[in-house]
């Protein structure tokens, strides 16, 4: 079996975002771009399922642009076997995403397509769950484990308040939560290694995707920064404005 | 205009956050609701104030919720609604992008704020920044934040129940087992109270203090990364920039000076309550209540005010 | 030492650092003979992570590497357009006249204001389409030396748990073989003191002498932006013992770059180069340039300033010392950059030829240095730096004004430095306390929210890379002697002493270290070693800074 995982170049989960002075959105020029760590933990995800046998190849797929090659390799350097690299401008939208990908599936025919359930930059939790709707296939996300047998795969979600488990025939779609697992480093000889896999790049115009994007960013703004509030005497006090004033007790 | 949302229930209750994606529709326009499974469920949608018509998915299929059947459904009823809302918990961002997908548009999820009908305020980058977008599609996908949204009053309407077939939909998932937390401490990451410690504690044993309060509160444990690099408590409490980012409806700091690298993992609390002995810790600037003193004479008071 | 059979791949060169100087190497060898091999490997998780400096580049070094620089997209963006020298008071200044007369070194004609951290991810860019290997986020933990040659060294094992086990993710470190090795490390490379003392590099030069830089760049209002300005001053806050001052430069889209250097051979104790760099804020002549602004970045790094006699031998079997692992800073000019860069292609020029002839070291180096520029403009700088150690701030700059203008730094004589930093320390005793305010919060802030801004993360669960020799030294020397100046010195607020009154404790937080070496260069009894911990954490310095 085949397993696709899509990756996304995004700013450094360490650094901290800046809004640009003028509002029109975070300040990403010359700031440090890492891959998804939800993908990460996707590409680990799939490099396992393959290490167990269960899959025979993992080929990882960004959408962006000519830099997120920088990102593919990386995943190469995780075990990914092959890449492939669709420019487009910088962070398309899911809808835009999951047509590509339902693109790439249909050349690929992977039997699992394991996303990270959402990127740390626009957050949107969206991509996988559309990607299964254009597919028709199963979907299974916030996943925290996963276990691929006989052509179906069960996976354990993230669901509020616990975890539910829910049984996928395959192909099937699966978004990766935190607790999936936790790759392993690019070790330096695998990254001199992964230099040589084979990288495609396409354009997404040559596979038919409208990329349009449906929303405008009107502006971006710092949330309000959070006030002092007011020192109160004693406990009875604080007792009684959790309970009268905030309700939060 | 008219809103459809997405109720989701939990133990046959109807959840909290869907309460409140009713208060956003409402701004929308009418309110109409969706809701998949029994009849009890179906009823008490309908005595929420502002619904004016419940749709009931009472098919067996629709019991567990699962996104691929319940996003056909709702594509089948999109035709007469400009906006499909949902709370943005795990129902909802499970279900309502399948759902976008399927109608071709760019859903908008985690919704804080609602400009017009076309106009939203959403998070971005953890929260660190916030997004005023605009949606170019004729019909709009949502799913909003139930901290951002007053709770519509579960009393007061009588809404007329409907109940709608169910459609066809790929044979592609079964539901299995469901294990809801039975532990008296809930996660951190998704508690609704969070009690805190920081080097105030002053050591593993007296850390303790904490456990009565916390239990009083239902209340998930925390710990500056000051308390555990001196070895109070497990790494996996650390509540910060390099541990968890919370964001509980409240958040009980005690003996936590504030540190920007610890209101990183917190900023985002409804309410903040800091207990320190130096008036002028840090945590102060961002508490909305706070009282300077001895922590280890206020914490039992407090457990025990709490009773 | 890892017990794992490690990984090992052979280069001709292996680079070990990748700021200026070993990027200018990496250059300069693929610009003289594009098939031998060059390896450079970087601790910061990318080029310029780790990378904080003023800066202003004179373009000299820049020039003769890549002539078409400008046409290439260098980002030396900022014309430098005018320039202060102020002697501050406590509430005032004084403008130094004819800077270009009473202080040459200071001229600022012909050359920009950069992020140098910009410039080398630049200088990245150029070297890979060379055909350079560039590998950040991996660190040089070991020298390997072998038949007394240095064969080249193995970067660091990674997953390495608190105490020191193979945690899940465990992986082995690598092996990077050289016919030579280049240790361009920057000012007290971990590595480069290993091969030091192997080598007793250091032997009849005088002890290096070093100066801790602080940095902050801000964004301010554009209305206030004067970019290409240069401003420097000297006198307060610091003393007349205390080597130091302070910089600010406007560049770049409404960016001021401001910051701090204090030398390391202070005496007092009770100093805090931290607390002086955030006061000195609040001066009138600095004041006005930051407020209205805010606050993006925040860095530090010790820097090398004995100059010329405290070059040590340059090379050994197997590898050389390039930039400021050497110590080719040029004090009184306060540019490093230029100098390192040279000293990368100078090393990179004695390495084609040792390559060519086979030869064990590539010895021509030390003579090529000495017959080049950079030797000059050094020996013309040597006395000023300790001069202001041996006469102390204000007879100094008197003597730097007759060395510079008179003298025109061919002086007959050569002055020396006769301590380390750390020898000069004296007994909290015996030091007077300084009275540094409280962080504002607006132009003035503490080190957790300075760290903050570092971007500076490493892997929680791996061991702490800051290793106390010994314990009981500690007790007895830092403390009971000195009160614990690594908690003053440090500017990321890695050691804080707990429990003060009652049991005084060391707690190292290593998490904030942001790699500046201050505390493997100041700590009184040299108990402190810096140790390089897991590549790609550390700062994450941004653009800009």
């Amino acid at each position: 079996m085949k397993i696709v995982v899509p990756v996304k170049r995004v700013v450094d989960y360490n650094i901290k975002p800046r809004v640009k002075a003028d509002g029109s959105g975070v300040e990403t020029a010359g700031v440090k771009m890492s891959m998804n760590p939800f993908d990460e933990i996707a590409v680990e995800e799939a490099i396992r399922l393959k290490e167990k046998g269960v899959a025979t190849e993992v080929v990882v797929v960004s959408i962006g642009v000519q830099q997120a090659q920088d990102t593919l390799r990386t995943a190469m350097a995780m075990g990914a076997d092959r890449a492939i690299l669709v420019l487009s401008e910088e962070s398309p939208e899911p809808l835009a995403v999951a047509k590509v990908l339902k693109a790439i599936v249909a050349k690929e025919e992977p039997g699992l397509v394991i996303l990270g359930k959402q990127a740390i930059d626009d957050d949107m939790n969206a991509t996988g769950q559309m990607l299964a709707g254009l597919l028709g296939w199963g979907q299974g996300t916030f996943a925290g484990k996963v276990d691929v047998a006989d052509g179906s795969v069960r996976v354990s979600r993230e669901i509020d308040g616990g975890t539910e488990e829910v049984s996928l025939t395959l192909p099937a779609i699966i978004t990766a939560d935190l607790r999936l697992n936790e790759p392993r480093y690019a070790s330096l000889p695998n990254i001199m290694k992964a230099r040589k896999k084979p990288l495609e790049t396409l354009n997404a115009a040559d596979l038919g995707v409208d990329m349009t994007r449906r929303l405008t960013v009107v502006s971006v703004a710092e949330p309000p920064q959070r006030q002092a509030g007011v020192k109160v005497g004693s406990v009875s006090e604080l007792v009684e404005k959790l309970r009268n004033e905030a309700k939060v007790i | 205009m008219t809103a459809l949302v997405l109720l989701d229930h939990e133990d046959g209750r109807i959840r909290q956050a869907a309460l409140s994606a009713v208060t956003a529709a409402a701004k929308l326009g009418d309110v109409h609701v969706l809701v998949a499974g029994d009849d009890a469920v179906a009823q008490e949608a309908a005595r929420i104030a502002g619904v004016s018509k419940v749709l009931h998915a009472a098919d067996a299929r629709y019991a567990h919720e699962l996104a691929e059947p319940l996003a056909a459904l709702i594509v089948s009823l999109a035709g007469g609604y400009d906006h499909i809302v949902a709370a943005a918990g795990a129902v909802g961002k499970n279900v309502l992008p399948r759902a976008a997908a399927l109608l071709d548009v760019q859903p908008i999820p985690d919704v804080i704020s609602i400009v017009d009908g076309d106009t939203f305020v959403r998070p971005i980058y953890a929260g660190n920044a916030l997004a005023t977008v605009k949606s170019s599609d004729t019909k709009k996908v949502l799913t909003v934040r139930g901290s951002a949204f007053d709770a519509a009053a579960a009393e007061g309407g009588s809404a007329p129940v409907e109940t709608v077939a169910p459609v066809d939909s790929p044979a592609v998932s079964k539901f299995e087992a469901v294990h809801l937390s039975e532990s008296e401490r809930p996660e951190l990451e998704s508690a609704r109270v969070v009690v805190s410690g920081g080097r105030g504690l002053q050591s593993e044993e007296k850390f303790h203090i904490l456990d009565p309060l916390a239990d009083k509160l239902g209340a998930a444990i925390g710990a500056s990364r000051a308390a555990v690099d001196s070895g109070f408590v497990p790494n996996d409490y650390q509540v910060g920039q390099t541990g968890k980012i919370v964001a509980p409806d409240l958040y009980l700091a005690f003996g936590i000076s504030g540190a920007i690298q610890h209101l990183a993992g917190m900023k985002d609390s409804r309410v903040i309550v800091a207990v320190n002995k130096d008036p002028e810790a840090p945590i102060f600037q961002v508490a909305d209540y706070g009282i300077v003193g001895d922590l280890f004479e206020i914490v039992p008071q407090l457990t025990e005010e709490l009773k | 030492m890892s017990e794992t059979v490690r990984e090992s791949m052979e280069f001709d060169v292996v680079i070990v650092g990748g700021g200026p100087a070993g990027l200018a190497a990496a250059i300069r060898l693929r610009q003289l003979s594009p098939e031998t091999s060059v390896c450079l490997i970087e601790k910061g998780s990318e080029i310029g992570a780790h990378i904080v400096s003023g800066a202003v580049i004179e373009p000299r070094a820049l020039a003769e590497l890549l002539p078409d620089w400008k046409e290439r997209g260098a980002p030396l963006n900022t014309a430098v357009t005018a320039e202060e020298m102020l002697y501050l008071t406590e509430t005032g200044s004084v403008r130094v006249p004819f800077l270009d007369k009473l202080m040459p070194h200071m001229a600022n004609h012909g050359n920009y204001i950069v992020s140098l951290g910009e410039v080398c991810r630049w200088l990245a860019t150029q070297a890979e389409e060379l055909g350079v290997e560039i590998y950040p986020g991996f660190a040089g933990a070991e020298v390997l030396i072998e038949n007394n040659r240095v064969a080249g060294v193995a970067t660091g094992d990674m997953g390495i748990t608190r105490e020191g086990e193979h945690g899940p993710n465990y992986q082995p470190g690598m092996e990077l073989r050289g016919r030579y090795t280049l240790f361009a490390e920057g000012c007290r490379g971990s590595l480069t003191k290993q091969v030091m003392a192997h080598y007793d590099l250091r032997k009849g030069v005088d002890p290096q002498t070093y100066g801790l830089g602080i940095k902050e760049v801000w964004e301010i209002p554009a209305e206030k932006h004067r970019p290409g300005l240069v401003q420097h001053s000297f006198g307060w806050p610091l003393d007349d013992q205390t080597y130091g001052g302070a910089w600010l430069y406007h560049f770049g889209e409404n960016l001021v770059s401001y910051g701090f250097v204090v030398g390391l051979d202070y005496p007092n104790t009770w100093l805090s180069p931290f607390e002086e760099m955030q006061r000195l804020k609040l001066h009138p002549a600095f004041r006005k340039h930051l407020e209205g602004g805010r606050r993006v970045s925040y860095g530090a790094r010790a820097l090398s300033e004995g100059g010329l006699q405290a070059v040590p031998r340059l090379t050994f079997p197997g590898g050389a010392l390039i930039g400021d692992s050497a110590g080719f800073l040029n004090v009184p000019k306060i540019k490093g950059t230029h100098t390192a860069m040279k000293s990368g292609m100078l090393a990179a020029e004695a390495v084609v030829e040792a390559l060519a002839s086979n030869r064990p070291e590539p010895a021509s180096f030390t003579q090529r240095v000495k017959d080049s520029w950079l030797w000059e403009e050094l020996r013309t700088a040597r006395n000023i730096r300790p001069a202001f150690a041996r006469f102390g701030m204000k007879k100094g700059a008197i003597y730097a004004g007759i060395d510079a203008m008179l003298l025109k730094g061919r002086a007959p004589w050569t002055l020396h430095f006769k301590h380390q930093d750390n020898e000069v320390l004296k007994p909290a005793s015996l030091c007077e306390k300084p009275a540094y305010p409280k962080p504002d919060g607006q132009l003035t802030f503490d080190r957790l929210s300075s760290v903050f801004l570092s971007a500076t993360n490493h892997e929680e669960d791996q061991p702490v890379h800051l290793r106390v020799k010994n314990l009981s030294l500690w007790k007895t020397v830092n403390w009971d002697v000195f009160r614990a100046p690594e908690s003053r010195y440090c500017p990321a607020g890695v050691y804080e002493v707990v429990d003060e009154a009652t049991d005084p404790r060391l707690q190292i937080n290593a998490q904030n270290c942001v790699h500046c070496k201050t505390c493997d260069i100041k700590d009184p009894a040299q108990n402190i070693d810096w140790a390089v911990p897991e590549g790609g954490g550390g700062p994450n310095y941004p653009a800009g800074m």
